[in-house]
């Protein structure tokens, strides 16, 4: 176990900047999730990381210890890759006892280390088939094995449910949780899946571009998202923005597109006549209520989820989503009045900065 | 509509099987004449199979021609190229295909180049090389003339195997504990089984059948390989085709066991990149 500080890291392919200035510190024990968009940079961070890829400025450092120019072998962690990199032509007790034979350990220590995990993963009845013949989900265990074998300073994931189909990656996503639980170990979790991000993590770090946009625990990025991009990638279905123009004084309002006004309880922290965006999560529109504060929305589209309903409304020429349990909902049609609790609002500035 | 396929299927069948005939049928020649006594070589015109066979001139070939020397020159210069070859191919093919380094456009470019020039052009060249190295009329000129003609190919054959095995796999090694090296050697190499075969049986081909640098660079029977040996069943006066194709015949035999040897990894091999590991 150890801790991992990624100090000003930068990393170019040739011209072109891949990550900036990122800067993170891991605690021992932590279970970090790195989530962003394809593209974004997450996986060259953790293969920086995991020593795959050259460093261009800045410092990775494991346990204290500078590791920049450390070869992956060296680096005492272990990575489970997306297509999961099973060796074919190895059996699975052989892959999962690789790293292993490559330390020299003992015959009978390895033995007992791999029937271990084994049986943690329930891989028992398979270990003497190759690769080739086992399922997704069998192989994504033979590849979660070959890493806890190894009892490593700390596990690096990239996606690992990505070529899982929707149930057993729910599945997996809860065993890697209890593993976690079990091991205690560092863990830094790479997806473009938000859920599996606020499901696992104990801190998010969410990068769009090869920059770090925040970083917190789940609910903090769900309830405080430092910016719109956080805002908009946090949650399913996604935040509802409405660009407008900020208007004070007594009866504080947020005119927006199409001269709706959103009357406000309580001012917000923008300047008069301010241009900003308000946002306002799907599950925090209230489908009710009369007098001052009410607007009347037109009921677009209806969508039941079984869960749920999902609603597509809009005022005047912007549209947006409610999300409600009431099943009454299902046959609405026309208009219907909605509020926004002020104290639900988010509020971002010109620049999409958090207000 | 059950009539269809099984007619497209005879259809297929019997374009392969006209294929197979058409593509052995210079084999069964070869035989076919191999067996046929001398005397009814001319006498008997032309039939499938000679009212006779025999086994004379392979006897002949075998007991009172130098056949034997040419055999065991062609087998160690083939085999010899085909391992050293294949060595150098497989450790080049791999940097090729996992570093990226300088000058490495150049160097590709430069290998295609040697691709380009027919080998009659070379003749008067490499001879004026080895020449002052002692290296004419010698095994050991040949396996390195050999060596060099095929390396640039060969590479680009392992190249393409290696480029087929995910990256992941030896990245995977390494974060276990392997060095590059040991990766290679452990995790890569056994994958690529197919792709040394693959090389291993077009390098040896290529060796055993070559005509024009033997012939140019070895005189006399001692070093000389088989191809050359052929040859020497053509006198001033008359070819003596029996004994030639007998010779023929026994020249096949290390070929088609080698390739018998390796089939199992060639299909895989040809078929490698169509299939996902
Ligand atoms: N070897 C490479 N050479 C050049 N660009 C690369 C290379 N690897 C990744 N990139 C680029 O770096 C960016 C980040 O890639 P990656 O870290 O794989 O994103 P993510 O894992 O977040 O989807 C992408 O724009 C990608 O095109
Ligand atoms: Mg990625």
């Amino acid at each position: 176990m150890a801790s991992i500080d990624i100090a000003n890291i930068q990393k170019s392919y040739g011209v072109h900047p891949v990550l900036h200035d990122v800067d993170l510190n891991i605690r021992d024990g932590e279970f970090v999730v790195l989530v962003g968009p394809s593209g974004c940079g997450k996986s060259t961070l953790l293969r920086m990381i995991a020593g795959l890829e050259s460093v261009t400025a800045g410092e990775i450092r494991i346990a204290g210890k500078r590791v920049n120019e450390l070869a992956p072998k060296d680096r005492d962690i272990a990575m489970v890759f997306q297509s999961y990199a099973l060796y074919p032509h190895m059996s699975v007790a052989k892959n999962m006892s690789y790293s292993l034979r490559l330390r020299k350990t003992p015959k009978e220590r390895i033995t007992a280390v791999v029937v271990g995990a084994a049986a943690k993963l329930g891989l028992e009845p398979l270990m003497e088939r190759r690769p080739r013949a086992l399922s997704g989900g069998q192989r994504q265990r033979v590849a979660m094995g070959r890493a806890i074998v190894r009892q490593p300073k700390a596990f690096l994931f990239d996606e690992p449910l990505s070529n899982l189909d929707a149930r057993l990656r729910e599945q997996m996503r809860a065993e890697i949780k209890k593993l976690h639980k079990d091991l205690g170990a560092t863990s830094i979790y790479v997806t473009h899946d938000q859920i599996e991000a606020m499901t696992l993590a104990d801190r998010i770090v969410a990068m769009n571009a090869g920059v770090v946009q925040q970083v917190g625990s789940p609910l903090d990025l769900y309830d405080r998202p430092a910016n719109l991009f956080v805002a908009g990638f946090i949650g399913s279905p996604g935040m509802n923005f409405f660009e407008g123009t900020y208007h004070g004084g007594a009866t504080p309002l947020f005119e927006i597109e199409g001269g709706v006004h959103i009357p406000l309880d309580a001012p917000a922290p923008l300047p008069e006549g301010a241009a900003a965006t308000l946002g306002i999560r799907p599950e925090h529109v209230v489908l009710a209520g009369h007098g001052p504060q009410t607007l009347l929305a037109t009921v677009d589209l209806v969508e039941p989820t079984g869960f749920g309903i999902i609603l597509h409304l809009s005022l005047g020429r912007a549209g947006f989503k409610a999300f409600t349990n009431d099943r009454s909902f299902l046959t609405a049609s026309g208009t219907i009045p909605v509020r926004f609790p002020t104290h639900q609002l988010h509020f971002f500035d010109g620049e999409g900065r958090r207000v | 509509m059950r009539v269809k396929p099984a007619l497209l299927t005879m259809a297929h069948r019997l374009a392969i099987l006209a294929y197979i005939a058409f593509a052995l049928f210079p084999l069964f020649w070869l035989l076919k004449v191999a067996v046929t006594p001398n005397d009814l070589l001319y006498s008997e015109g032309i039939r499938l199979w000679p009212s006779r066979a025999s086994l004379e001139h392979f006897d002949f070939v075998l007991r009172h021609s130098a056949f034997p020397v040419f055999f065991r020159n062609s087998l160690i210069v083939s085999g010899s190229t085909a391992v050293v070859v294949t060595i150098l191919a497989s450790l080049s093919g791999y940097a090729l295909s996992r570093f990226r380094f300088r000058g490495k456009y150049w160097l590709v470019t430069l290998m295609l180049l040697t691709q380009m020039f027919p080998l009659v052009m070379l003749v008067a060249p490499i001879f004026k090389i080895l020449s002052p190295l002692g290296l004419t009329n010698s095994l050991t000129g040949l396996v390195i003339v050999y060596t060099a003609f095929n390396v640039p190919f060969a590479t680009f054959l392992m190249q393409s195997f290696f480029d087929g095995i995910p990256r992941d796999l030896e990245e995977a090694a390494m974060i276990d504990g392997a060095t590059q090296f040991v990766a290679f050697r452990q995790i890569i190499l056994p994958l690529t089984l197919p792709g040394i075969a693959a090389t291993l049986g077009f390098v040896f081909t290529a060796a055993w059948s070559e005509l024009l640098f033997s012939l140019m660079l070895i005189s006399g029977n001692e070093q000389a390989t088989f191809p050359v040996g052929l040859l020497s069943f053509v006198s001033k006066f008359s070819v003596d085709f029996g004994q030639m194709m007998a010779a023929g015949v026994l020249a096949l035999i290390p070929a088609c066991l080698f390739f018998l040897l390796i089939q199992r990894y060639l299909v895989q091999g040809l078929t490698a990149g169509a299939v996902k590991g």
